[in-house]
């Protein structure tokens, strides 16, 4: 899978699965890069064969709709859509 | 993503402008996000070959994702209860006018499961008789003929958005101003004939 880290500040694990042309996923990681935290995130929709499988898999088991964008924070805590309120406050921001 | 040819999103936008009013809808004001919509549109329309909806993963398989090629079949409800389809491409008259403002809108679109299993079903609920009422899926335009038209004439989707109207399945709403017809949960914002308010429309059937 190919999963771009940006760097920043440690606030544990967070992970974003979001889709190339979406603009609710945009937004999401410009909001996670103004708040200066470390993430990562995948494009689903970029991913082929058993990658996008996995890819899919790991959504549908925090979110069942299999929507986006998917911010799943320490693999507990999952955010999804685009949520400026409830992503900071699960980042302790 | 691909590159895309600027003069083609402004093409495309323009277009989308048009129809939306036209057809009795709004597009989303904020031009730069909307643009960026545009944008998604055209890159799935050159990866699949339809403009499949950016904020939705799409299978690449246009008979899978007929319900969500833009604009949507869940596209009216959501701008109802929401005021916006799920991408907020579109938006209500409410959001339009700054009245009502924007959240994140949640998927209505059944799981990938509950979809196959709705497919089955439909497959066996035919109308009985000779001149089927075809029923556009996006906007609800009614019309009896052998075949659905290529286009719909109201929302401008294409020959395969449409289904057999079943008569008890969904309300039908007359515009009293000029007597349009179609079937949806509720009557359009605007009436795409006459542009008389929603408030006009009264319940047919």
């Amino acid at each position: 899978m190919n999963v771009v880290t940006v760097k920043g500040q440690n606030r544990g694990k967070v992970m974003l699965y979001a889709l190339s042309t979406c603009v609710w996923c945009k937004k999401t990681k410009d909001l996670l890069s103004r708040l200066g935290v470390e993430y990562s995130y995948v494009f689903v929709d970029l991913e082929r064969g058993a990658e996008r499988k996995k890819a899919i898999e790991e959504v549908t088991r925090f979110n069942p709709a299999c929507s986006f964008p998917t911010l799943v924070i320490n693999d507990q805590k999952c955010i999804v859509g685009f949520k400026e309120n409830e992503t900071r406050e699960a980042l302790g921001l | 993503m691909t590159e895309l040819n600027e003069a083609e999103v402004e093409r495309l936008y323009r277009r989308l402008e048009r129809e939306a009013k036209a057809g009795g809808y709004n597009l989303n004001p904020d031009e730069e996000f909307t643009r960026d919509l545009v944008r998604g549109l055209l890159t799935n329309e050159a990866r699949f070959g339809y403009p499949a909806c950016p904020c939705r993963l799409s299978s690449g398989v246009r008979e899978e994702d007929l319900d969500i090629i833009c604009p949507c079949d869940y596209r009216d409800a959501d701008i109802n209860q929401f005021g916006a389809c799920y991408c907020a491409l579109y938006v209500s008259e409410d959001v339009l006018k700054g009245e009502k403002s924007l959240g994140s809108i949640p998927e209505r679109r059944p799981s990938p499961e509950e979809r196959s299993r709705e497919a089955a079903v439909a497959r066996g609920s035919f109308l009985p008789g000779s001149a089927p009422v075809w029923r556009c899926r996006v906007c609800g335009y009614l019309c009896a003929r052998d075949e659905p038209p290529e286009v719909c004439p109201i929302c401008k989707v294409n020959k395969d958005r449409f289904e057999r109207f079943a008569p008890q399945s969904m309300p039908v709403w007359r515009c009293r101003v000029c007597g349009y017809l179609c079937a949806r949960d509720e009557p359009p914002e605007v009436c795409p004939i006459c542009k008389v308010k929603k408030d006009r429309f009264e319940r047919f059937m």
